[in-house]
């Protein structure tokens, strides 16, 4: 994500984010012996997304709850950029914090326009500029508003409504955003295009954003920082997810993630991170002899890499093959080469290089030319690189 | 039937045409007091129920057994206190007929509003009534209109009974020749005109319902 200042950001909405400190929260139900939370503190810094995460009965939606004091503590504070959130009328509090929930709850009497509109509508906005602001947000989240403006929520399919939900909570500008399991319902290729979509619009917008999910993966995919909590509400960590798969804290936490936490690791780089070795290019027609003196030129590589005249891959080529003289057939080479783009994890290059002939990843870019090569030993040695933590 | 007697008297019919509209008029204004009155009571006890789940056993209880009496009974025994042929006499039965129907469909109707809809819209900051008016009302109300026209149905057919009181209605049609000089032209003026009411009634509820919830219509709730 840029680090462009929340103030310079031109777009539909740039209200930007708040800090928002849990500080000493501790939640205890009447009758209940064990606290749901208990003296939790952490701070979620403007824009950024904390995602709470920790197996079921953790007390990671209480906590959120707290937020917008659907759930009030027994003791601690929550503040919003300093200012405790229980000195506000609550339904003035809550009408400046986004509210996105597992089920949605889109109000099926109202048309999508209208649910957009609701904050809005409490808030007292003149008519035209909250049409004008629903407008705005369905185009955001990447519904056309001359389409679904009119229809009611019983006519979406559960994509669609959920970035419903999305674009109501957004109505309002407001700094901060509740999403409870926000893509818990939906099934698993559409929950990762609404994770991307939402990571794409929180580039835009930078809320802060108070997120509980029970998924550590998603966790890992859309956190800047993760809060793992364990049963009775104690935080176990708090930490970029980087660093939580580096270095988790405890044996509760290393197990929370999970034992492939290394690969998990992986997932959170992108080819783009690790710097290119440069390939011995070989095109098609060219003469052997000058080809085999380039490669052999080059004591790290048995292969060259074969490409067309565009400098698009065909396949690797050895010493045997560029044996003779005569021009290069592009028949010779061993077809095969897996491409990476610059945008792919580095998980899923490494699962490309594992499944090729030769353990080396073609990088290209969007016209499929290519940029250069990545080793699997550059990934693990990326593993092996010093973490960004918390405290830095 | 009485010897000689046409089964449809026209003429009497044509002259009684200023009579048979009062009592239509009278049959009108009892019913939708009737279930006026009642839906106010009974929308105001639903909520009291809502905020006290305890008060459901005693509410629906007492609106049981009140649905239970015996509605001449009722009647005839309200005349000792509220006297013959007053309206009160008529309406303290027919209002408490109406009450078991509307409050159990009003508690469904603000049964049936899903929770997640009621979470969101207290996260989202509506106030409480904000939230019961602009939400979960109009949310609830093709079942609450569903009672409504149970309600109105039966009020319309209790109505007739009234005239056994001395209250107007197009029960004292039925009622006035008396079994001694039976005629069967009142009698079927007055209950075909009960029953046209009754439909006519049913149907205007219906199509509130309709107007007001365009948003249900593919699910039609309560028809």
């Amino acid at each position: 994500m840029s680090a462009d200042p929340i103030s310079q950001q031109a777009g539909p909405s740039h209200g930007g984010g708040a800090v928002v400190a849990l500080e000493h929260l501790t939640k205890r139900y009447g009758g209940a012996d064990a606290p749901a939370v208990q003296d939790l503190s952490l701070r979620v810094e403007a824009g950024e997304i904390c995602v709470l995460v920790g197996p079921s009965g953790c007390g990671k939606t209480t906590t959120m709850k707290m937020v917008n004091r659907l759930v009030e503590p027994t003791s601690g504070r929550v503040t919003i950029d300093g200012e405790d959130v229980a000195a506000l009328p609550v339904v003035e509090l809550r009408r400046r914090i986004g509210y996105v929930i597992q089920q949605v709850g889109l109000f099926p009497h109202m048309t999508v326009a209208d649910n957009v509109g609701v904050v809005p509508r409490l808030l007292r906005w003149p008519g035209p500029r909250i049409r004008e602001r629903a407008d705005e947000l369905l185009d955001l989240v990447g519904l056309d508003p001359r389409t679904y403006g009119a229809r009611y929520p019983s006519a979406l399919s559960g994509g669609e409504r959920q970035r419903v939900g999305v674009a109501r909570a957004l109505a309002a500008d407001p700094p901060v955003m509740l999403m409870d399991e926000p893509f818990g319902a939906v099934d698993p290729i559409r929950r990762d295009r609404l994770q991307n979509e939402f990571l794409r619009l929180q580039d835009q917008v930078r809320k802060t954003v108070v997120f509980v999910t029970h998924d550590v993966d998603e966790a890992i995919k859309m956190a800047d920082r993760i809060a793992i909590l364990q049963r009775g509400g104690i935080l176990a960590q708090y930490d970029t997810p980087d660093a939580i798969l580096a270095h988790p804290a405890s044996e509760f936490v290393e197990r929370f993630v999970g034992a492939d936490r290394g690969l998990k690791r992986l997932s959170l780089g992108r080819v783009r991170d690790l710097p290119l070795v440069e390939a011995v290019i070989v095109e098609a027609g060219e003469d052997r002899e000058t080809a085999r003196r380039r490669l052999a030129a080059i004591n790290e590589l048995s292969y060259a890499l074969l490409v067309d005249a565009s400098n698009r891959p065909l396949g690797w080529i050895d010493q045997t093959d560029l044996a003779g003289s005569g021009p290069v057939d592009p028949e010779a080479a061993t077809p095969g080469a897996r491409t990476v783009e610059p945008e792919t994890t580095l998980r899923d290059a490494l699962s490309a290089m594992l499944d090729s002939s030769v353990q080396l990843g073609v990088v290209v870019d969007a016209r499929d030319r290519v940029l250069g090569l990545i080793s699997v030993d550059a990934i693990s040695e990326a593993l092996r690189a010093p973490v960004t933590t918390a405290n830095d | 039937m009485i010897e000689g007697q046409p089964v449809v008297d026209w003429a009497w019919i044509v002259r009684n045409l200023d009579n048979i509209g009062a009592r239509t008029l009278d049959h009108v204004v009892l019913t939708v007091l009737a279930v006026a009155i009642g839906f106010v009571i009974s929308f105001g006890l639903a909520l009291a129920i809502r905020r006290n789940r305890r008060l459901t056993g005693p509410i629906l209880g007492i609106s049981g057994i009140l649905y239970s009496i015996p509605s001449l009974a009722f009647f005839m025994v309200l005349i000792r206190f509220t006297g013959i042929g007053s309206i009160l006499t008529a309406e303290i039965p027919l209002v408490s007929y109406t009450i078991l129907i509307l409050v159990r469909n009003t508690l469904a109707g603000f049964d049936a509003v899903p929770a997640d809809v009621v979470e969101a819209a207290e996260g989202m900051g509506y106030s409480r009534w904000q939230r019961l008016w602009r939400v979960e009302l109009p949310i609830a109300s093709p079942v609450i209109i569903a009672g409504l026209r149970i309600a109105t149905v039966t009020t319309v057919g209790l109505v007739t009974v009234t005239a056994f009181i001395g209250v107007q209605s197009l029960g004292s049609l039925i009622l006035n020749p008396g079994l001694a000089n039976f005629f069967l032209t009142a009698v079927l003026v007055g209950s075909l005109g009960a029953i046209a009411l009754a439909v006519a009634g049913d149907l205007g509820f219906m199509l509130l319902q309709r107007l007001a919830t365009p948003w249900a219509r593919d699910r039609a709730l309560g028809t």
